[in-house]
């Protein structure tokens, strides 16, 4: 057996008539096609609201527990370790480090890119280590970029910003 | 097999809307509640059951979602998709068999979340036979209503009775979220969206979240509040074929309760039950499940209720709370609802529709349409 063979699938002899798309097309088999409908509307609640509307104001809203100390980005009003409420708000720099990124050449429904869309995990600046969110990086220099490196968002104007994730347009590195 | 009692009950008041808060803070809220009134430490807590459904909360693999408020992190935890009293079974099952003395069950409901609620119902139905016919799950209770109405001759007057009942018992109860007075002629014009229902006799979505605390018999003794032991459980689906279950009777009903009823010991269900907290999505349904589960012989629930039986001073209340119809529906949370109902009762704490020398309550939850699903849970002062 050459090498070629042996890599190819094996495909077992089925008995019966293979079926093809266009038979589903003109009707010859039977089958119902159902595309369902969903709609949600979800109540951000205290924390993700503020952090919102914080957003919508160009600042990144924080929250504190003084029990364990932790300054927790996205914010609950729950400190889920302590289990308690926290304790007070708290307005963070826009910058950060990059904790992990990854370069992604297709879209998230597989459709290749030309310039690569780079999501990463940032941490921000005064959180408590290793706390922040995903958001995407935009650089010129893909190939350069290292988890450690230091970056800032780039925000949308104001008259843009709605009080979404996206109100920051991408974080780009700093140093 | 060990005793497992309730410990901790906690609920948030259900309400048509809750926009300033999100399920999270909803459940934290509630999760505090419960690990107060039980009087532990969160971080003592081992294991965790929470009752959802994807397709309500709008995010596939929600149990990714649960942890954080209830303070489960890095713990044992899983989600399922049934009605809160199942998820107390397993809760139960889990302490029973030795593996675990603290455990939690948390359901919520955001309902009002939900915007196209029709499409959601419909999307529980068989997609190859049932939805091209493009019937609205809510005319499928309709057909039930119509079948056991007219087997067991139910009069208008006592459908009305049932919702006024429910919805007058829910004035006071803090937690509803429709308590009203409601008459005959209220009942009589009301609108039908499918007949033989009104919309007066069906129960409105509500949001809530509720947080029940089990512990084993020991932790349960140790821990200075009274509890209230568990007796017994059980869970049943008839069949999911509409076209060939049983439209005047719930079959699921009467299967699960048999199981809870034998493991509780209860020979007698009309004598050595004090109260019941029984699924009324649909009015007709608190009359169907009283009959399916040998609270009442058949054909006589709609009389038994006429005569004022299952009022709170009556012979055998039946939804103290309000019931869903006054409560609100509160989608997988229906369940917990109802136990924190009965856990209140038979604490002797639910002041002014407090039911006399309440010593064992039974809680039926139903799935609500297109099933024919349901669980029975037997609570009790005693462990047995």
């Amino acid at each position: 057996m050459n090498e070629q063979a042996s890599l190819a699938p094996v495909v077992p002899q089925l008995i019966g008539t293979n079926l093809r798309t266009r038979d589903f097309r003109t009707g010859s088999v039977f089958f119902e096609y159902y595309k369902p409908k969903l709609e949600y509307a979800w109540d951000t609640g205290k924390a993700i609201g503020k952090f919102l509307a914080e957003m919508k104001k160009g600042r990144v809203a924080a929250t504190h527990c003084s029990k364990c100390k932790r300054t927790l980005v996205p914010p609950r009003i729950f400190c889920e370790k302590c289990f308690r409420d926290i304790d007070k708000w708290v307005t963070l720099k826009d910058t950060g480090v990059i904790e992990t990124f990854s370069v992604s050449f297709v879209t998230w429904d597989v459709k290749r890119l030309e310039k690569p869309q780079i999501p990463a995990v940032i941490a921000i600046d005064g959180a408590t280590p290793g706390y922040g969110f995903l958001h995407l990086i935009n650089t010129k220099d893909w190939k350069a970029l290292r988890v450690g490196q230091r970056v800032k968002a780039v925000w949308k104007p104001a008259h843009q910003r709605k009080g979404s994730i996206t109100d920051i347009k991408y974080f780009e590195v700093i140093e | 097999m060990r005793k497992v009692a309730i410990i901790g009950i906690g609920a948030l008041k259900a309400r048509p809307k809750s926009p300033e808060l999100s399920y999270k803070e909803m459940t934290y809220q509630a999760a505090k509640l419960a690990y107060q009134d039980a009087g532990i430490d969160p971080q003592e807590l081992q294991s965790f059951v929470t009752l959802a459904e994807d397709i309500h909360e709008g995010t596939s693999i929600f149990d990714e979602y649960t942890p954080d408020q209830l303070g489960s992190a890095q713990k044992p935890m899983h989600t399922i998709t049934h009605d809160g009293l199942v998820g107390l079974a397993d809760a139960a099952m889990q302490i029973a068999s030795g593996l675990f003395d603290l455990v939690v069950v948390e359901a919520h409901s955001k309902a009002s979340n939900i915007k196209n609620k029709a499409d959601i119902e419909a999307y529980a139905l068989d997609p190859n036979w049932v939805r091209p016919l493009g019937i609205p799950a809510h005319a499928l209770a309709a057909l039930e209503a119509a079948c056991y109405i007219k087997e067991s001759g139910v009069t208008e007057e006592a459908l009305a009775e049932v919702v006024s009942k429910n919805k007058g018992n829910a004035k006071s109860n803090h937690l509803a979220a429709y308590p009203k007075s409601v008459t005959l002629k209220d009942f009589r014009g009301s609108t039908s969206r499918c007949s033989p229902l009104r919309d007066i006799e069906t129960a409105h979505h509500a949001d809530g979240a509720c947080v029940i605390v089990l512990a084993g018999e020991e932790r349960a003794k140790a821990n200075g509040a009274i509890p209230v032991w568990i007796q017994g459980f059980g869970w049943a689906t008839e069949t999911s074929a509409i076209d060939s279950k049983t439209w005047d009777k719930a079959v699921y009903a009467t299967a699960a309760a048999k199981k809870a009823f034998r493991m509780a010991g209860i020979a007698d269900p009309q004598k050595e039950i004090s109260l019941l907290e029984i699924d009324d999505t649909y009015a007709f349904k608190e009359l169907q499940h009283l009959e399916a589960i040998w609270i009442f012989e058949r054909q006589s629930a709609w009389k038994k209720t006429l005569e004022g039986a299952t009022a709170i001073k009556g012979k055998i209340p039946v939804n103290a709370s309000g019931g869903c119809l006054g409560m609100g529906e509160m989608l997988e949370a229906k369940g917990l609802y109802q136990v924190h109902e009965l856990v209140t009762q038979l604490r002797g704490k639910a002041g002014k529709r407090q039911v006399e020398n309440a010593k064992r309550g039974v809680a039926l939850a139903w799935r609500g349409v297109p099933t024919s699903s349901g669980a029975c849970l037997v609570l009790g002062r005693q462990p047995q």
